[in-house]
């Protein structure tokens, strides 16, 4: 009886601590800030007891934040786009490497992650300012200066600098399981060098890179120190504004709505695209 | 007539040499097998004909023209790969149809092609199913079809049999000789599987450490094995080291003082010499009869024959008897061993290399 009694509550107690987490610090908060996004505000007196829709028909009616939202939903695509177009190949590049350059290649890929997102962040600030290395290097070879620094091309090449890890290991990782032969296989039967990546390799590909889109277009959307830093105070994205919402404006409800609107908003585009993504696996792998 | 032609062929691997000066011509239509135990080049020789490796040194030629530094892409040979490699994204009929494609072969002629190769392999019901819902035989024989497909001078098969269980396996290798021909396309198949080798090909070469040691019919190759790899590699055989002895007419081997009848003439007196004998030369005689005794260690059933162990004064040998349907020599008990002195095959040198 004692031993039956132990089995049974043995994965009350595994998942227990876990759940007990993932209540405490995701479900709760996350319950708080919707409970937050409805109580009416007053700018003298701070949050009311009141309930009110009235920051969600704010949010959705002013220009000023449906232009922030756009710019969000661009950025963050944008960087997919870019992350794939370079991550794919090096994916490649990267699987057809032999052992100590692979290594290699694969920590420099990488290398980003390690580093302080601050710190990497205020690198990317120095290189693009208006005196930075890149406009140095522009003026020497006679080139006008140009502004980069606090331009959403700024967000865009710091965010592709930071998220190309997360393409190119899905993508590395789907490589890794075609049979290497598969192209040779194509080769003798005529195609040449593009045609046989075109047509067997990529395919078999996509899913990892879809896969890793679904994470680059998550993070991006929700970046907040790349926007912060190199964005600079006018240039704002969806999660500088939740910021600057709490801690200027100090009117918590609004932030609230902002940032429930966002992770809808989030949560919608990746349950779609994963949709997408899992009725092509099922059609080409089974 | 020279179909195609190795010459001097050579491959180096920074400094490992995976082949080794090979020279090989083959007719129009034959069947030929590289035999060799794995690392031995035969995947290495068979890459650089198919154009996936580039020869270190040599000339590959196919029908008179100069392929040994042409792309694969271009060089339009049939090949089956060891792993198949199938393109998983495709459905059979356009994993075959693919060769065609890249030829630009118009769609109706396409579909007629493919269908008649289906037919060949005998897939056709199976044209719209992805390679993973085959089994291993199936995903072989559109493998098949898709190298043959695209009428092919030259068919190359790389150990084409070796993912395929025992039974399944006899079944394909007589499937691909029916299939080869059929379609009368020059095939080349490399394997370790000497039984393989032997059963289906025209010719077969034999490989080892880089080199090709001998080239010869398949049955040349079992009775007249050049060298003591060879036919300790080629089907089972007793070896026995001893000294070649010659006394006028008659000639012998001396194995620890036992003379045994045999005939070598290129061998010189005195010479070290390997003697080995088959299996199933050796014929179980009642003990004190035949020209050696011996007792039986141990014996096997396998049905259609059985195997001894049997310890005599020259050494353990491996003795195999066709099954009579009655009770053979039991285990332990004394035996005479008899054979024809001319299935003792005399090779010169020690048996070391084997």
């Amino acid at each position: 009886m004692i031993a039956r009694s132990s089995t049974l509550s043995a994965p009350w107690l595994l998942a227990g601590p876990g759940a007990l987490f993932f209540f405490g610090l995701v479900l709760l908060p996350l319950a708080l800030t919707v409970i937050l996004s409805f109580h009416a505000y007053d700018h003298s007196t701070g949050i009311q007891n009141t309930f009110t829709l009235s920051h969600y028909v704010t949010v959705v009616t002013d220009g000023y934040y449906l232009e922030i939202f756009w710019r969000t939903l661009r950025i963050a695509a944008l960087t997919t786009l870019i992350c794939a177009a370079i991550g794919v190949p090096e994916a490649y590049i990267l699987s057809r490497m032999r052992d100590p350059w692979r290594s290699v290649f694969l920590l420099v890929i990488i290398g980003p992650l390690l580093v302080s997102v601050v710190v990497r962040t205020f690198g990317w600030s120095m290189l693009l300012g208006s005196q930075g290395l890149v406009n140095q290097a522009l003026q020497l070879l006679g080139f006008p200066s140009v502004r980069i620094l606090y331009t959403e091309t700024a967000i865009v090449i710091a965010l592709v600098h930071v998220m190309l890890p997360f393409m190119v290991i899905p993508v590395w990782t789907a490589l890794q399981k075609l049979d290497p032969m598969v192209e040779a296989a194509a080769w003798t039967l005529g195609a040449s060098h593009f045609t046989a990546l075109r047509r067997v390799v990529m395919p078999q590909v996509t899913l990892g890179m879809l896969s890793g889109s679904l994470i680059v277009f998550g993070l991006s959307a929700s970046a907040f120190a790349v926007p912060a830093l190199l964005g600079g105070r006018r240039l704002k994205m969806a999660a500088t504004l939740v910021y600057d919402e709490y801690l200027h404006e100090l009117n918590w409800p609004l932030g609230a709505t902002i940032a429930i609107i966002v992770l809808v908003a989030n949560l919608c585009i990746m349950l779609a695209y994963n949709r997408m993504v899992e009725a092509r696996a099922r059609r080409t792998l089974g | 007539m020279a179909f195609l032609t190795l010459e001097g062929v050579s491959k180096e691997f920074g400094t490992f040499t995976a082949v080794r000066d090979v020279s090989l011509t083959i007719d129009k239509g034959e069947f030929v097998s590289l035999l060799g135990p794995s690392g031995c080049g035969k995947t290495t020789t068979l890459q650089m004909i198919a154009g996936l490796v580039e020869p270190t040194e040599g000339r590959i030629s196919l029908d008179g023209r100069d392929i040994t530094r042409e792309k694969p892409n271009r060089r339009g040979l049939g090949v089956v790969f060891q792993s198949y490699a199938l393109f998983p994204h495709m459905t059979v009929a356009q994993n075959v149809a693919f060769g065609l494609e890249m030829r630009r072969v118009p769609q109706a002629e396409r579909t007629d092609r493919v269908r008649e190769a289906l037919m060949l392999v005998q897939l056709s019901s199976f044209a719209d199913r992805y390679p993973r819902q085959l089994s291993g035989g199936q995903r072989q024989r559109v493998a098949i079809a898709r190298a043959l497909v695209i009428a092919p001078p030259v068919l190359l098969l790389d150990e084409p049999l070796s993912n395929l269980d025992a039974k399944l396996r006899e079944e394909m290798q007589f499937e691909l000789r029916r299939i080869q021909r059929k379609v009368g396309t020059t095939t080349i198949m490399v394997t370790h599987d000497q039984a393989e080798a032997l059963s289906i090909s025209d010719r077969v070469v034999v490989m080892e450490a880089g080199r090709m040691t001998q080239v010869d019919a398949p049955y040349r190759l079992y009775e007249q094995p050049s060298n003591a790899f060879i036919s300790s590699f080629v089907g089972k055989t007793n070896l026995l080291a001893g000294t070649w002895r010659r006394n006028g007419a008659s000639s012998a081997v001396d194995i620890g003082g036992v003379l045994l009848e045999a005939s070598a003439p290129e061998i010189a007196a005195g010479t070290p010499v390997t003697l080995s004998i088959r299996p199933e030369k050796v014929l179980v005689r009642d003990a004190g009869a035949g020209r050696l005794e011996g007792h039986v260690v141990s014996r096997f059933f396998l049905g259609s024959q059985w195997l001894f162990t049997i310890e005599t004064p020259l050494g353990t040998m491996t003795v195999s008897t066709p099954n009579q349907g009655g009770e053979p020599p039991a285990e332990g008990s004394r035996v005479g061993l008899d054979w024809s002195p001319a299935d003792l095959r005399v090779i010169a040198g020690t048996a070391a290399a084997a």
